[in-house]
């Protein structure tokens, strides 16, 4: 039963979204530099090399547990353009807000936007509203676009990862997944898991500074650190293996999942990067990401291969060996 | 919840000397069986497969709720959506499973207000929220899930919560393992029994099973060394020509079970005639909600024109639930049947044998 219809599954960053991606919008606007598929786009103009990425925040509830739509939407696309390799200047803002929307809340996100654009280091320098009648949106939707130039001699691109590159991540996993389920209406759960929103551009700066050898960064927004690594081994054609055990995830988040039947390898993270570093590079790329606030717990989780090109494969806890795929449609809470 | 305690049960040390003790004590080929669904992607996600010696088969059994609701319930329950004033309520993983025409999520892109909750009790409070709309319930689930349905319905009855309503499809396991070994052409020598059901029914609702077909049995709870120590507990039994019903579970399931579970759920469910998809109708193996609490029984409440429907064309579910296939043996498997475009509800539930296949099981 194929759907004629647009459905959730469509926007998780899964399968679904990426046949939508490849089957009408790739062929619709068909160039070189889109078809790369990066975070952003990579290109150059007039001799300098930017990088320019868009990305449009609907998220319930705004207000969770940690930060809000606001900042999100503001290191989102920071972050974006940080994983091109690019140092992110300029941001655009537009918001589409329901008719009847708390001015005071609206007050609230704008200075959380402004506060986390001081912290990225960025400015909006234009922007757009649109009041829409009530039940036309829900609260308020925000689009961020953002450029940024990439250094000379800076080449990170997601197809660029080699076999014996070691696979970095810099903390734990699924913490902004948790955070928001947690708090959504219906899912009466008292965590204290917070959202790990935070801007990744100082982070990468640092990173890029400690050796040549970075070659994929990514931030394992939607989908998760699972189908991001499974894209990434899909478009170097690489394999890649990561161990279970090295990958940090908090006690309460497990706990959630646990019992939601849900994977924290596909919930969402929006302050965490992967990064294919060569193996010469790695301690040193590693000591830079642990200097940064972002990236204390930076860890090592497993390496590229030359084995299975295209799939990724996770060594349990156990010593067993399981298959890690991209998230097919939106990740369902289960029965029992 | 202490993760350390659960963290013992993922110990790979202790995994390590279970796997080398089958290895050590497996001499002819088995076909154990798990029934429960979460064992099934618990056994995917920690590879146990990958530690068993090719002696042992598993098999995945009839225990994703999701996976054995027939066609008809789900058809019914597209049908109640359409109803007017209705709000569904329900849990997620029957968003996505195709009825004979429609889903639910289909449904709820067509504009119907369908709701994924994460309890009954959230149910509940919507028909508290919205006394002018009928909200259903959608009542899918083994004995886990039965008494907190059964639970929501007592306190509905009792505050007089007249638009909180349940449309029963739930089912019960010890019917189903009958229904199994009845069939004949099933080959199976041993079960992994479910351990959440466990806690409720306890390890006495086996029994009868247990002596009637002499069969080895292992309640296990749902850790990777839970489910090795099971493992190895059948094949110890089956080597030993001495069948036993144990459970390896005890830190969870009594023997009698949870008697306060137990006597909720009869005071609002008797037994009934189900239909299972790919097995049919067994006797017995279903929950109906009683005379007493028709107010909240959707299924009287509404005129559903439910008929018996055909699973779809192809769909091999039927045959994968009872061990006679495995998805990868089905020809729309990978092919026509995705979880992008599921095709049967195995591959739909993040239970189901064939979604747990697709997702965590490598051909190469």
């Amino acid at each position: 039963m194929k759907p004629d219809k647009v459905m959730l599954d469509h926007g998780s960053g899964g399968k679904i979204s990426h046949r939508m991606t490849r089957e009408l919008l790739l062929p619709a606007f068909d160039n070189p530099i889109l078809s790369e598929l990066n975070d952003g786009a990579i290109f150059e103009l007039q001799g300098v090399r930017l990088g320019f990425s868009t990305d449009s925040y609907t998220v319930d509830p705004i207000f969770f547990p940690g930060g809000n739509i606001g900042e999100l939407a503001v290191y989102g696309t920071v972050n974006d353009l940080a994983m091109c390799g690019a140092e992110p200047a300029y941001l655009s803002a537009a918001l589409i807000i329901e008719e009847g929307f708390p001015l005071e809340q609206l007050e609230a996100i704008v200075a959380s936007m402004s506060r986390a654009a001081v912290q990225a280091g960025v400015k909006v320098i234009t922007g757009d509203t649109k009041v829409v009648p009530k039940g036309a949106a829900d609260q308020i939707f925000i689009n961020t676009s953002g450029v940024g130039v990439i250094p000379p001699g800076v080449t990170v691109a997601s197809h660029r990862a080699r076999p014996g590159d070691v696979v970095l991540l810099s903390g734990t996993i699924a913490d902004h997944g948790v955070s928001v389920l947690a708090s959504r209406e219906g899912l009466s759960f008292q965590t204290g898991v917070q959202s790990d929103t935070a801007p990744l551009n100082h982070m990468v700066r640092s990173m890029l500074a400690a050796g040549p050898g970075v070659h994929v960064l990514r931030d394992p927004t939607r989908g998760g650190l699972g189908t991001a690594l499974s894209e990434i081994a899909e478009q170097s054609t690489i394999g890649v293996r990561i161990y279970e055990d090295r990958i940090p995830v908090k006690a309460e988040v497990a706990g959630l999942c646990e019992l939601l039947g849900f994977d924290p390898l596909y919930l969402a993270n929006e302050g965490k990067l992967i990064a294919f570093v060569a193996p010469e590079d790695a301690d040193a790329v590693l000591r830079a990401m642990r200097q940064d606030p972002f990236g204390r717990e930076a860890v090592i989780i497993g390496e590229a291969t030359i084995d299975h090109p295209g799939k990724v494969f996770l060594e349990t806890r156990i010593g067993g060996t399981r298959i890690v795929d991209m998230l097919a449609g939106e990740q369902l809470p289960r029965i029992c | 919840m202490t993760l350390k305690h659960v963290e013992e049960y993922r110990d790979a040390a202790l995994a390590r000397q279970l796997a080398d003790k089958i290895h050590r004590t497996s001499r002819r080929p088995v076909r154990l069986m798990e029934v429960c669904g979460t064992h099934t992607v618990s056994i995917f996600r920690s590879g146990i497969r990958s530690l068993l010696p090719e002696t042992v088969t598993l098999l995945s059994g009839p225990g994703c709720p999701v996976c054995v609701t027939d066609q008809a319930e789900i058809d019914a329950f597209i049908e109640v959506g359409r109803q007017p004033d209705v709000i569904v309520a329900t849990f997620g993983d029957l968003m996505r499973v195709p009825g004979t025409t429609s889903s639910l999520q289909r449904e709820r892109a067509e504009g119907r207000d369908i709701r994924v909750v994460y309890s009954t009790m959230d149910a509940l409070a919507a028909a508290r929220k919205h006394p002018d709309k009928r909200v259903v319930f959608l009542g899918v689930g083994f004995e886990t899930t039965a008494p907190t349905v059964a639970a929501a319905i007592l306190s509905a009855a009792a505050a007089r919560v007249d638009n909180f309503m349940v449309l029963s499809a739930h089912k019960t396991v010890p019917p189903a393992l009958e229904a199994l070994m009845s069939a004949g052409d099933v080959r199976i020598d041993g079960f992994i029994l479910p351990g959440h059901v466990s806690v409720v029914i306890g390890l006495n609702a086996y029994r009868p099973f247990f002596e009637r077909h002499r069969i080895p049995c292992a309640v296990a709870g749902f850790e990777p060394t839970d489910i090795l120590l099971a493992v190895a507990e059948t094949i110890d039994r089956i080597e030993a020509g001495d069948p036993r019903l144990v459970n390896v579970y005890p830190r969870a399931v009594s023997v009698e079970g949870n008697r306060r579970a137990q006597q909720v759920m009869a005071e609002v469910f008797e037994p009934a005639d189900a239909c299972w998809r790919g097995i049919g109708l067994i006797p017995a193996s279903g929950l109906r909600i009683r005379e007493a609490y028709a107010a909240h029984d959707a299924g009287r409440r509404f005129a559903l024109k439910t008929e018996a429907a055909a699973p779809p064309r192809g769909c091999a579910c039927g045959e994968i639930l009872t061990g006679r296939k495995t998805p990868p043996e089905c020809a729309l498997y990978k092919k026509r049947c995705t979880p992008m475009d599921p095709v049967g509800p195995c591959m739909v539930s993040s239970e189901g044998t064939c979604a747990a296949y697709y997702r965590y099981h490598c051909e190469a």
